[in-house]
């Protein structure tokens, strides 16, 4: 958690940020507010999701579980205003936080008797559970075809009618801001600072006189209830849920949002949550590998930057402030191209590679990287591979001075504090 | 209905060896690091499809030996070049980075081999009726299955008993620091568990690889349960696994060949069914329906019954 969090201009900032993105150019278009939209859902999942684990150190598989479950009771209120009930749209999400709020109880009580690998493991099984359990209920899980509604459909509300993308959009800002500060606010409590000690020494919070196993307990169904609010943005959002939203490929999701976000940051898991997302929808679009790209990611992130994305920005803000800055963004610009050449390399094997298994049908001729190739010929492998070897050859060579620079700033941040 | 137990039971005991080829070899690099690997199950599917491919190229039986070694080497790779690195991160951070790998050797799957589930069939030699039972054959691959279950258990069973190297890796897994201060390296012993373990789990992937479908999604589908029955074993437990596995196996088997519901029991017993169509839905689920649900129901009434699992002894 930074210190800056906590000033009122930072959040008014925050707001500021969250009002004006819609009119950036670029995202000032409808696939723009509705890419903005998912990151909004993502970013109050992810919140949700680091209070477990970046907070209270429990590493869950299965957190799309109360996501999903939140997703369904909003989904099906919606249903119930479409036929009448006279509840405003913008408070539909609060059914969702209400159910999530109440499985976790039920399955938290179950799943947070202890902590650690035993726990990762339980909330996995719980997940395959419910998973399970969608495909044969379909009177509440609407079996393949999911549950719909639709958010037009009712009483308007100042008069807003959720018709455009853009007013669904301020719906999931507003409610990210008030997220964002209850969870904020819930880890300046007490028990909040319960959970970190929980995270840090479990067997020294018993020892004081508290039991880890119910502060595991409370952080475990408020992350749910969030998570159950982010389902119900996703209900309102999309008008309709299936199964896969209590699923394990998105509780692998939101994980990886968190951790590359940077899970000792509060902004870490918003910052994950708008990079994934834009991953998602971005790489989808140009490469049927990008799970891999994104497994890579993540294994890289997890290997040598265990700070994550806001864990890196933290570092490179307190090197500007050295005087070793000028030899670090030197020794950078040395390193770009010979990065950009092996990622280029080592992305065109993956690229033939992936075509020629996934897509025959398409052809042996592709264009990668504005260069056309015929991947029937040895030619690109050998081109690729090369360019690979040579830009990882130079990077091993470049390292030593980028380490050289980032130590020199490093003694200087020590000799200040 | 002598028959179908018969079956259930010699069917859910092959299923259930399966099981436990893949739950003792994660059972094993489990107690010895405390990593839970979340690219065990990725491995098993590396080896159906490694099987199959080698299979097409020299045979069956050269496969049945080449593809298990080949993941035994994967796997010390990934703990010797991977892993070891992200040690010093602590626990988390070594699930996280066997999570991620399990995602990337799924799509490498998919690179190498396609999105489509294989062709991978029983191959013709091992193909032919063993015995008959009630007017039906019972194919000779089963019989072969449980052979080489059996067998690779005695085989590790003396190896661990029998040879210095296996009491050496017995005292590494309770006593590491002390293993290491009388001069033995830990860190190879480490790569050695972790290869065997993942030779296991390729081993499982030959003989389960045509008895169920060799497809990218089979690492995600098998993965989940044989986590459950290392907790409902009882975490670092090799017997608990061994009686967990045989369980899950044999209940999962009964259970598809198990055409009632709830409901239909009720009916007999003579009481009407309760109001409530959500109700009466959940009710009316056939046994064979929910047979993918009971190792996950298994694990949650283990939880609240006996939380350590049936034979755990310690706490994690």
């Amino acid at each position: 958690m930074t210190k800056g969090a906590t000033r009122p201009a930072w959040w008014v900032g925050a707001a500021a940020l969250l009002a004006v993105l819609p009119w950036v150019p670029g995202l000032q278009s409808d696939f723009g507010r509705s890419l903005l939209s998912q990151m909004g859902i993502a970013a109050v999942f992810a919140l949700s999701y680091n209070l477990l684990l970046g907070q209270t150190g429990l590493l869950s598989f299965g957190h799309a579980v109360y996501f999903g479950l939140g997703g369904y009771a909003a989904i099906h209120l919606l249903r119930a205003v479409n036929g009448g009930w006279p509840i405003p749209v913008p408070l539909v999400p609060l059914a969702g936080a209400a159910a999530g709020l109440g499985f976790g109880i039920v399955f938290g009580a179950l799943t947070t008797r202890r902590g650690g690998t035993i726990f990762a493991l339980i909330t996995l099984g719980v997940g395959e559970l419910v998973r399970a359990a969608s495909l044969m209920l379909p009177s509440f899980f609407g079996g393949e075809e999911g549950v719909t509604a639709s958010r037009t459909e009712a009483p308007r509300w100042l008069g807003l009618d959720f018709g455009s993308q853009l007013q669904v959009y301020y719906l999931i800002a507003a409610w990210l801001f008030v997220a964002a500060i209850l969870i904020h606010a819930f880890m300046r409590t007490p028990v909040g600072r319960l959970c970190n000690a929980v995270r840090d020494n479990p067997e020294r919070v018993e020892f004081v006189g508290y039991d880890p196993r119910r502060v595991r307990f409370i952080a475990f169904s408020v992350a749910a209830a969030f998570a159950g609010l982010a389902g119900g943005l996703h209900a309102i959002n999309y008008e309709i849920v299936t199964g896969e939203a209590v699923g394990a490929t998105r509780s692998g999701a939101v994980l990886l949002m968190v951790y590359i976000g940077g899970v000792h940051h509060f902004v870490g898991a918003v910052l994950g949550a708008a990079a994934i997302t834009w991953l998602q929808v971005s790489l989808s679009d140009y490469t049927s590998a990008w799970l891999l790209y994104l497994g890579l990611i993540f294994m890289g992130m997890v290997a040598f930057v265990p700070g994550g994305l806001a864990g890196l920005a933290m570092i490179h803000l307190s090197a500007l402030r050295t005087r070793a800055v000028a030899a670090i963004a030197r020794s950078y610009l040395l390193a770009l191209p010979f990065a950009l050449a092996t990622l280029a390399g080592a992305a065109t094997l993956i690229e033939i590679a992936y075509r020629r298994s996934t897509q025959p049908e398409a052809g042996a001729l592709m264009t990668l990287f504005w260069i056309p190739m015929d991947t029937a010929k040895p030619w690109p492998w050998i081109g690729a591979a090369g360019v690979l070897a040579l830009g990882a050859a130079a990077l091993a060579r470049i390292r030593p001075r980028v380490a050289a620079a980032w130590e020199r700033a490093a003694e200087e941040i020590h000799a200040h504090a | 209905m002598r028959e179908i137990v018969v079956f259930s039971l010699l069917n859910g005991a092959v299923y259930g060896l399966l099981l436990f080829m893949l739950s003792s070899g994660l059972t094993l690099i489990f107690s010895m690091m405390g990593v839970l690997n979340f690219a065990h199950a990725s491995v098993f599917m590396l080896g159906a499809y490694l099987s199959w491919q080698i299979s097409r190229w020299i045979g069956f039986w050269p496969a049945l030996v080449v593809a298990p070694l080949l993941c035994g080497l994967v796997g010390a790779a990934i703990e010797r070049y991977g892993l070891a690195r992200v040690h010093r991160l602590g626990h988390v951070a070594e699930i996280l980075f066997t999570f991620g790998l399990a995602y990337v050797i799924g799509e490498l799957v998919i690179m190498a081999w396609g999105r489509n589930p294989i062709e991978n069939r029983v191959p013709a030699s091992i193909d032919f009726a063993a015995f008959r039972i009630y007017g039906t054959s019972y194919p000779f691959y089963k019989v072969l299955m449980t052979m080489i279950s059996v067998g690779m258990f005695a085989f590790l069973w003396l190896a661990f008993k029998r040879t210095r190297v296996g009491l050496v890796i017995q005292a590494a897994l309770t006593h590491p620091r002390m293993v290491s201060a009388l001069g033995h390296d830990v860190p190879r012993l480490f790569v050695l568990v972790f290869a065997i373990g993942s030779a296991l789990a390729g081993l499982a992937g030959v003989i389960g690889g045509f008895a169920l479908l060799t497809e990218p999604n089979m690492a995600a589908a098998l993965g989940p349960i044989v986590f459950v029955v290392i907790v409902v074993g009882g975490l670092g437990s090799i017997p608990g696994a061994f009686i967990a596995s045989m369980l899950i196996g044999v209940v999962q088997t009964f259970a598809v060949a198990v055409d009632y519901s709830l409901a239909d029991l009720l009916r007999a017993l003579g009481m009407g069914l309760p109001p409530g169509s959500a109700l009466r839905e959940m009710l009316a689920i056939k046994l064979s329906q929910a047979a993918p649900l009971i190792p996950y129901l298994l694990l949650v009434l283990m939880l609240i019954v006996r939380p350590r699992g049936l034979m755990g002894t310690r706490d994690t």
